[in-house]
């Protein structure tokens, strides 16, 4: 096995330090005057970028009737078990016969994978780009049907953050 | 002296006293934004406009810390460490003339507090005595990482203070007197009379020792705060931390001071004679002096966040084995140009 060595003389321009120095301070110039990285956080957000995973709603069609059929698809995808869903019979006229009754999904246990939103036949469970959602108590973090779908009204239309029509990207 | 004179010394000491308080004050907030810009962020904007107030926010907090003496420290000395570091730091800045003299009411007042016929000696004296209050503190403190921490100042002192004390002598060849307002003197007029263009080689060794001397980075070795904890002031808290806090700002002002006066020329504002034009001159004066001085104190935060820490050999191998020699060698040149040039 060969050892390859590198050495290293330090020549008397190194051996100065100076020159490298100056080099050095330089740079930390350099950054003084760059622009600042630091978001500041609650004044400005910041923009996830497209396909975010973050919080998660039920879609609705345009007439108001909830998307979801209460398969439980996603329940079954569901790597965590964080999807709690009661199905029963859909309440309106023609259409899909089932809905979910019940659709909780506890945030906390949540690892926002988004195999829920792949495994849904129905378009009905989608990640959104939210990712400030906190709470207090354990509690307010199981988020119930009514809530998912306030989420969707919140993010049906409009980027939560940047307040961009999303109507205009291309649908994915 | 009258009692007209006494006023103007008390009014004299006052300025300084309070100029050199807000100084760090406008110092803490300085390194806290710099540090910031150089790291690419913001730092602390929140407390007043531009966060402005910050380290008024920051007395606040000290002030209402608990004062906490951990057992088993020897009291007497753990409190006096403190004032021991501060009191020097303060009153160096005494000697340091900041201006050429101002006339009011026909009366030429010197913009100085004590024009001491031995200024620098006085000054090296004073900081030397401060280096006391970082090895008590560490000494008294009964813990391990102050113990260290003290420790390792005395041997920085040992190892730098005679190179500085020799970049100096040099200086004082050059002037003849160690009087701080002869060697302003000496450097009056154009451009290259100041003594950075004469002494490069003093002035080097000077400023490297200066960074030394006040404890900051890249040797900042007493206080080490990743491997000693926070050093000498370990076991320190409430205002007794901030006055050694403060006592670190204060002795850079009076190294950047130091340094403006010894190389640069002090208040000499380059190509203009300031006496000729009066009060106006002595305002220009001012302003130079704290336009020099503030270069220097930016450069000591600059140079904070730019060089890493040197190891404890290092220190003492570049104290010893070539500042110390290079000073010698920079001493006998110059004297030996001195000597030439009085007998040609």
């Amino acid at each position: 096995m060969a050892i390859i060595t590198k050495s290293y003389e330090p020549t008397f321009w190194d051996r100065l330090y100076f020159p490298a120095l100056i080099k050095g301070l330089m740079v930390t110039l350099r950054y003084f005057f760059k622009r600042k990285v630091t978001i500041q956080y609650p004044d400005e957000k910041y923009v996830p970028p497209d396909g975010y995973r973050g919080l998660h709603r039920l879609n609705k069609y345009p007439d108001g009737r909830i998307r979801c059929v209460a398969c439980e698809m996603c329940s079954a995808a569901c790597p965590a078990d964080c999807i709690y869903i009661v199905p029963g019979p859909a309440p309106w006229e023609g259409g899909k016969e089932r809905y979910p009754v019940k659709f909780d999904i506890d945030l906390l246990k949540c690892i926002f994978c988004g195999f829920c939103e792949m495994a849904c036949p129905e378009e009905a469970i989608e990640l959104t780009e939210i990712y400030d959602f906190s709470a207090y108590s354990r509690e307010d973090l199981l988020i119930d049907r009514e809530g998912l779908l306030e989420v969707y009204e919140l993010t049906k239309n409009q980027n939560y953050y940047s307040r961009t029509d999303k109507s205009k990207k291309p649908a994915t | 002296m009258d009692f007209l004179g006494f006023i103007i010394i008390l009014v004299k000491v006052l300025v300084v006293f309070a100029a050199t308080m807000l100084t760090v004050l406008i110092l803490i907030y300085a390194e806290r934004r710099v540090s910031a810009f150089m790291q690419g962020r913001l730092g602390p904007n929140r407390v007043g406009p531009k966060g402005i107030l910050q380290p008024i926010a920051d007395g606040i907090k000290f002030l209402m810390k608990e004062e906490f003496i951990p057992a088993g420290v020897d009291k007497p000395i753990f409190i006096l460490a403190p004032a021991i570091l501060l009191i020097p730091a303060l009153m160096t800045f005494a000697v340091i003339p900041f201006g050429s003299s101002i006339t009011i009411l026909g009366r030429e007042i010197a913009l100085q507090v004590a024009d001491v016929n031995v200024g620098i000696l006085y000054i090296l004296a004073l900081t030397s005595i401060g280096v006391y209050g970082i090895v008590l503190a560490g000494w008294s403190s009964n813990s391990k990482y102050s113990l260290l921490g003290g420790l390792r100042s005395s041997a920085q002192l040992i190892s730098y203070e005679l190179a500085m004390g020799l970049a100096v002598v040099s200086i004082i060849l050059l002037s003849g007197s160690l009087k701080l307002n002869d060697i302003i003197a000496d450097q009056q007029g154009y451009f290259l009379s100041w003594n950075v263009f004469k002494q490069p080689l003093a002035f080097v060794i000077f400023l490297v020792a200066v960074y030394a001397e006040t404890n900051r980075l890249p040797f900042d070795l007493s206080e080490a705060e990743q491997e000693l904890v926070g050093g000498y002031h370990t076991e320190y808290s409430s205002m007794k931390f901030a006055m050694f806090f403060m006592a670190e700002y204060a002795n850079m002002i009076t190294a950047a001071a130091l340094t403006v006066t010894l190389f640069f020329g002090g208040w000499d504002f380059p190509l203009i004679n300031e006496t000729m034009l009066g009060n106006w001159g002595t305002a220009l004066s001012v302003l130079a002096f704290i336009l020099k001085m503030g270069f220097f104190l930016f450069l000591f935060i600059w140079v904070r966040w730019t060089f890493p820490r040197f190891r404890y050999d290092q220190l003492m191998k570049l104290g010893w084995k070539v500042m110390l020699p290079t000073a010698l060698f920079n001493i006998f040149v110059t004297a030996g140009y001195l000597t030439i040039k009085s007998v040609v």
